[in-house]
């Protein structure tokens, strides 16, 4: 056959490149503000969009869906063409996606900072974000599989299945975990509540992991490392096998984000066993990245790409035994809630996911431009502060994982608790102050590379449209027999339809059960909906991002129960859209918290915590003490959770308000008992209302019906 | 939008993880000997892929 001339398009290439530089830096930039406020939490200046709570969403956001997102972008339009032997099925439809995704990201972080945000980890953004989304997915989509469909090469090669794996797994975890009933334009309440919503983030956040920051690496990983290297990947079997293995297995694997919580007993041990399962596939993986560089480490002694590429694949090594690991319920026992998960976290963002876009990018930048790399000692340089930087990130965080563990769960002879939650917040501050110094390191070799990669442009000239040529595919009739995997292999189609079966069992098995069967979420009857006051508080919560501090989860251990009361029951949290249990105490869980302190108490510590606690890293909150309620909001948010199953009376949606001001009333007067003025509608004291009812329904006896709720 | 309760206990329903369990393992059962089986040169030219 004739070959073909074509061009590849480099121009979307670079665009992505340049996006996932100027947000990888953003992204950093956000983590190494967070990370300094927890021991500076004066440097969030008083404003709202500064605190921790909206910072750390701005944080996670930035790196997973613009750094990385721009990463895995610019990584498979150049790859997955050159594979195709084919330029992009659409230019158009390239740019529509680039575009759209930066705004996206920017839409992103402009909300966060205000405020809006689902409650729900790594899916924080809003209802009109998440169809945006959904929409520039699609389009990616049909671009990829357009370029599939029109490829010049009969043979998929598996960086290409990794791609398609992750376009429709992402699609599915997408569209199932951002369920949600709008309220107005930029809120929403999730459609799942309590243990379901639980279980439904965490088959979500866990995959989001999985299937947004692992498989289309592994792809990357399967394309750059070989060319960098310039030599095949070890075993292209061993590829096939962790492939199939790894997108089956990982989806079960959520459930370990929930041992120990109000989570059905079966889901949990699903999760640990699954979690075990998949050092297996996530090995295969690594073994064959390192195994490729047989014969040729004196190759990565030369070139700052392998060392990076190395690295990477070490950390995702390490990661993902450590990941299975701190499933098994004893170890989980100790790392949950504590900063072991962030440390364990961050050898995979860091190591992995930073170091495989570092590679990738300088790799591609001088290709691209047709010259040699500005300064190799310089990338040199980066990668050994990157490398310490990750060491000083890391280690401190294990130790404070360990300690603040350990002195939570410290008993005194008497059978007291020996440490108050504070001391064990103080007591690891220099840990604090250690991991920000690593990740500062980190970023300076970042901007390092930014600066590198500067000069190389600037000494090369850009090859927009890289000229090839290929045969097309002639549809062979071959008269042998053929193997009928043959038949798979050259079916993009097929295989997207058959990965989509397989992701989705695991989830189906484990998140359908707790839907349709009853006696899966026991309810306890004394069990009520929050008043449309401490609704309203708890939206404000959410808001304000309090969960990324505080659980509120008390789990089934002598010294939880011991500081915090009867540990949490599934059937409490019922009426809970979103669930907020928290995935990390920073500060300490407040699932009991009601009636535990005076309502000035709370009043005084959100104005300033270090009045009720010296010492304390929580910011300041004085806004609520002016701002008032949204009261206009109450009758639609009534509705929206009577639309979600929350009982409430028929009609009370048109007098919540009345209710909202009598409760507000009596909780300004206390407060003026304890010399504290404020206007009742003042959202502190909705979100004193909220915090008040926290974990008190268990103890509440069953109240008669009062007059006014009848009518 | 209140859930339906399809089942109203759990007794029975391990039809459906051993259904999952069974698919998953005919199709690594079937995977496994094609891996093993396929020619040796095909693989060699799929994972050059890459390089040329």
């Amino acid at each position: 056959m004739q070959a073909e001339r074509f061009y590849y398009d480099n121009k979307i290439v670079k665009s992505f490149g340049y996006a996932t530089m100027f947000w990888g830096v953003i992204g950093m930039l956000a983590g190494l503000y967070a990370a300094i406020q927890l021991y500076a939490p004066g440097t969030s200046m008083n404003m709202a969009a500064t605190t921790f709570g909206r910072v750390r969403p701005v944080h996670t956001n930035a790196i997973i869906f613009a750094f990385v997102g721009n990463c895995i972008f610019t990584g498979v339009y150049y790859s997955l063409q050159r594979l195709c032997k084919a330029r992009m099925f659409s230019d158009k439809l390239s740019w529509i996606h680039f575009w759209g995704w930066q705004l996206i990201i920017v839409a992103a972080a402009l909300t966060l900072f205000l405020g809006y945000t689902s409650g729900k980890e790594y899916a924080e953004l809003e209802w009109p974000i998440d169809i945006a989304i959904t929409l520039i997915w699609v389009i990616f989509g049909i671009n990829m599989f357009g370029t599939l469909v029109k490829r010049r090469e009969k043979h998929i090669y598996v960086a290409v299945w990794f791609y398609i794996a992750t376009w429709v797994t992402v699609a599915l975890l997408h569209i199932v975990n951002s369920f949600a009933l709008p309220v107005s334009f930029m809120k929403s309440y999730s459609w799942y509540a309590g243990v379901q919503d639980a279980l439904v983030q965490w088959w979500y956040g866990h995959n989001a992991v999985a299937f947004f920051l692992t498989t289309p690496i592994l792809g990357l990983m399967y394309y750059f490392l070989p060319k960098a290297a310039n030599r095949p990947v070890y075993s292209y079997r061993l590829s096939i096998i962790h492939f199939w293995a790894l997108i089956f297995i990982y989806i079960w694997a959520g459930p370990h984000h929930l041992l120990y919580t109000s989570l059905p007993d079966w889901a949990q041990s699903l999760g640990t066993v699954f979690s075990i399962m998949l050092i297996a596939p996530s090995w295969g993986g690594m073994l064959n990245g390192l195994f490729t560089l047989r014969g040729a480490w004196d190759k990565v002694r030369e070139d700052p790409v392998l060392k990076f590429f190395v690295v990477a694949v070490t950390c995702y090594g390490m990661a993902t035994f450590e990941g299975p690991m701190m499933s098994l319920k004893n170890v989980n026992a100790i790392a949950h809630f504590s900063d072991w998960v962030i440390a364990h976290v961050h050898i995979g963002g860091l190591g992995w996911n930073g170091f495989m876009a570092f590679g990738m990018l300088y790799y591609l930048v001088p290709k691209m431009w047709g010259t040699s790399l500005y300064s190799k000692k310089l990338a040199t340089n980066h990668f050994w502060l990157g490398t310490i930087g990750i060491v000083i990130y890391a280690v401190p965080l294990y130790w404070a994982g360990f300690t603040q563990a350990q002195m939570w769960k410290t008993f005194t002879e008497e059978g007291q608790l020996k440490f108050q939650f504070l001391e064990t917040v103080t007591h690891i501050i220099p840990m604090y102050v250690s991991r920000s110094i690593g990740g500062g390191l980190y970023l300076v070799g970042a901007l390092m590379m930014v600066y590198n990669l500067y000069k190389t442009i600037a000494k090369g000239s850009f090859i927009a449209n890289e000229a090839a040529e290929a045969a097309p595919i002639v549809k062979e009739h071959s008269a042998v027999r053929e193997y009928w995997h043959r038949w798979i292999e050259k079916k993009p189609m097929t295989m997207l339809v058959f990965s989509l079966i397989v992701v989705a069992i695991g989830g189906a098995i484990e998140i359908i059960p707790t839907f349709l069967v009853k006696s899966n979420v026991p309810t306890i009857s004394s069990v009520k909906p929050y008043t449309p006051l401490e609704l309203q508080g708890r939206d404000i919560y959410v808001r304000e991002g309090c969960y990324t501090c505080h659980s509120q989860m008390v789990r089934p251990f002598r010294d939880e129960v011991a500081r915090y009361g009867e540990y949490s029951k599934a059937g409490e949290f019922v009426y809970d859209h979103p669930f907020q249990w928290g995935s990390k105490r920073t500060g300490p869980d407040l699932a009991r918290l009601g009636g535990k302190y005076p309502h000035s108490w709370h009043y005084n510590h959100m104005l300033d915590p270090r009045i009720m606690s010296p010492g304390s890293i929580m910011p300041a909150y004085p806004w609520l003490l002016d701002a008032r309620i949204d009261t206009t909001s109450t009758a639609s948010k009534i509705r929206a959770m009577q639309k979600l199953g929350v009982p409430y009376p028929e009609g009370y949606d048109q007098v919540a308000n009345r209710d909202l001001m009598e409760q507000a009333a009596q909780i300004a007067e206390n407060l003026k008992g304890d010399k504290i003025e404020t206007p009742k509608d003042a959202e502190i004291v909705a979100l004193i209302a909220y915090l008040q009812r926290l974990g008190t329904d268990i103890k509440a006896q069953p109240k008669e019906e009062t007059a006014q709720a009848q009518q | 939008m209140k859930f339906i309760h399809y089942l109203e206990k759990i007794a029975g329903v391990s039809i459906y993880p051993l259904a999952s369990f069974l698919i998953f393992s005919l199709f690594f059962l079937v995977m496994l000997i094609w891996v093993m089986k396929v020619d040796k040169n095909r693989i060699k030219e799929i994972s050059r892929l890459p390089l040329d």
